[in-house]
């Protein structure tokens, strides 16, 4: 086990030494390093920053648990010139993240009406495995997609203009070339496209139930008391492909017998090989901003349907997997969030202008039937955590201990008992993203706030869920 | 049944084993459509043959294991039960049998292989590999 030093009431050390490049930095309360310290993310932490050109430290978020490679909740900058890029460091789900469709809908006027709104939603958005989208898209077409993001749905009138600025990187990851995705990865996208698939993906209509900070609620448009609807998924079957390809192209490349873990096969950044899978990974990147994009559009249909006078507003879309360069007191690195949410304060470019003076709106879900939050991000998270934070409540259970002891139908009862709707699959599936299988998201929120890495904007509770 | 799934926090781990290679790989099969299929009983009407080559034997196990995952992506295909595989060296090739999963209600998918804690060994005449599994 490594020695672990704390600095303050919601940040740890993990002192450099032996075959370490950086100190290891873990963002925790008490409570939360004590979940940390169960499973591998100790070691996970310690393996990431033996990586080459790793800067300032391997740093973990206050979620953070056991991965692969990097651990969930794992961020780290790489040097351009002597660092890597690594598929263990954006996870196969690339571009996991969530979006928020604020709406004018009234907690009331939507209760009337939830039963019939759920159950629409939940035929209109395809959802399970192979269950794919109406839309069949050609090879032409995807190829565009993968390229121009949500700039395409805007062409096909599924995206407003609007839309496009209020999407983390505007909604396009540049140098996206399709030619760097395998003919597999396009036979695996193909189908899904607008599908929110499996596992811990889901939909869930939130009530606004509280504000922390007025000013900036009103910059992001939303209101207590009304309705907002949360999408979280990613980039499906192709994303997880073009990991699945350039891990194993990695490997041939390089070898892999002098690393810590196997699922830390790397590139350097600037290799021909390295540039591919940034390439092939934007193109992932894309696909995910879109599906999200669809995802919302066949939302809006069905909220038009039983609310014609609404009025509804993308808030952000932000990635919780991904890889790309960013600019930091003027250097340019190649930042790594691996279930990690990238939280900006007031000033970036990167911020869409009609949130840049305020700061950049971080979503982060909590767990089926728990509270979810928005928070604005920090200038100060740009100096603690390459401008990160959490990304949800992380996972304490292991899904077949939540098999053992927990049933499905106990859950749907659970959350209906708190006045929450649930449409789901199978019941199966419901025990293992039940809410005691995560860790406990005020926690995680109150260290996120406190350790400055983003603040309180508001809370966000479940009204109706979709499970995927 | 000889494959077991093991504690992970957030993924699906298991050991497979068999009394030799090919029957190792057909219980990591069936594990891995245990992980997706949470017992849902799927008929054996389609039969698929496939071919995968490894640079070592955790290498073949993984991409054999990728086969299922894509199948189900690419072709909507489930799998119901493995009808034969033959390894020479590092190829293998496979003949199973599924259905179109779009008829049934599953809602756990596996994302991908990976190679986290992965290996493939002989022990007193007993193959045994473990996997997890990104669900």
């Amino acid at each position: 086990m490594s020695e672990l030093k704390k600095i303050n009431e919601f940040e740890w050390e993990v002192p450099q030494k032996g075959d370490m490049n950086v100190p290891g930095k873990i963002f925790a309360s008490e409570k939360l390093i004590d979940a940390i310290k169960q499973d591998k993310t100790m070691e996970q932490i310690h393996n990431v920053s033996t990586l080459p050109g790793i800067l300032k430290a391997s740093i973990a978020m206050p979620d953070a648990h056991q991965g692969y490679g990097f651990s969930i909740g794992g961020v780290a900058a790489f040097d351009m010139e002597t660092g890597i890029v690594t598929p263990g460091g954006v996870g196969f789900d690339i571009n996991c993240g969530v979006r928020i469709l604020a709406t004018n809908i009234t907690k009331e006027e939507f209760l009337k009406k939830r039963k019939e709104v759920l159950q629409d939603i939940y035929r209109e958005v395809p959802s399970g495995v192979g269950k794919g989208h109406k839309e069949k898209l050609s090879d032409e077409e995807l190829k565009d997609v993968l390229t121009n993001g949500v700039q395409w749905a805007v062409k096909k009138g599924y995206a407003t203009e609007d839309d496009l600025q209020r999407c983390e990187e505007y909604g396009c990851m540049k140098g996206a070339n399709p030619d760097d995705v395998s003919q597999r990865a396009f036979k695996r996208g193909l189908p899904q496209l607008g599908t929110l698939g499996a596992g811990n993906h889901f939909l869930e209509i939130q009530e606004v139930s509280e504000i922390f900070n007025e000013e900036i609620a009103k910059a992001f448009g939303v209101k207590q008391g009304n309705v907002v609807i949360m999408i979280h998924c990613g980039s499906r079957g192709l994303g997880h492909q073009v990991a699945s390809d350039y891990i194993q192209k990695m490997e041939k490349e390089y070898g892999f017998e002098n690393l810590p873990d196997r699922e830390l096969i790397n590139a350097p950044i600037n290799s021909e090989l390295g540039k591919q899978y940034i390439s092939a990974m934007n193109c992932a990147v894309n696909f995910a901003f879109v599906n999200r994009q669809l995802i919302m559009h066949d939302i809006r249909k069905v909220l038009k349907n039983y609310f014609p006078e609404n009025k509804n507003h993308l808030v952000y879309d932000v990635c919780h997997n991904i890889a790309k360069f960013e600019e930091f007191d003027g250097k340019k690195v190649c930042v790594h969030r691996k279930g990690a949410t990238r939280a900006f304060g007031p000033g970036r470019i990167e911020i869409p202008e009609v949130y840049r003076q305020v700061g950049q709106p971080v979503i982060i879900p909590g767990s089926m039937g728990t509270s979810s939050f928005l928070l604005v991000g920090t200038k100060k998270a740009e100096e603690l955590s390459w401008g990160s934070t959490a990304h949800g409540a992380g996972r304490v259970m292991s899904r077949s201990q939540a098999m053992r002891t927990i049933r499905g139908e106990d859950v749907k009862k659970a959350l209906n008992d708190k006045d929450i709707e649930i449409e789901a699959g199978s019941w199966k599936g419901v025990a293992e993203e039940a809410p005691e299988v995560y860790k406990d998201i005020d926690e995680v929120i109150r260290v996120s706030d406190g350790a400055g890495l983003a603040k309180k904007v508001a809370r966000l509770k479940p009204l109706a869920v979709i499970k995927g | 049944m000889v494959y077991k799934f093991l504690e992970h926090t957030a993924d699906v781990k298991f050991v497979a084993e068999g009394e030799n290679l090919s029957e190792m790989f057909r219980e990591a099969a069936l594990a891995t459509k245990e992980t997706i299929t949470k017992g849902v009983k799927i008929n054996a009407i389609v039969e698929k043959k496939f071919t995968v080559e490894g640079t070592d034997y955790e290498s073949l196990l993984y991409h054999f294991l990728e086969e299922f995952v894509y199948l189900l992506d690419a072709e909507s295909f489930i799998i119901a039960e493995i009808k034969e595989i033959k390894i020479t060296d590092l190829e293998l090739e496979a003949t199973i049998i599924g259905d179109d999963v779009s008829g049934y209600e599953i809602t756990n998918d596996v994302k991908a292989i990976t190679y986290n804690d992965m290996y493939v060994r002989e022990i007193d005449d007993v193959w045994e590999c473990q996997v997890v599994l990104d669900v």
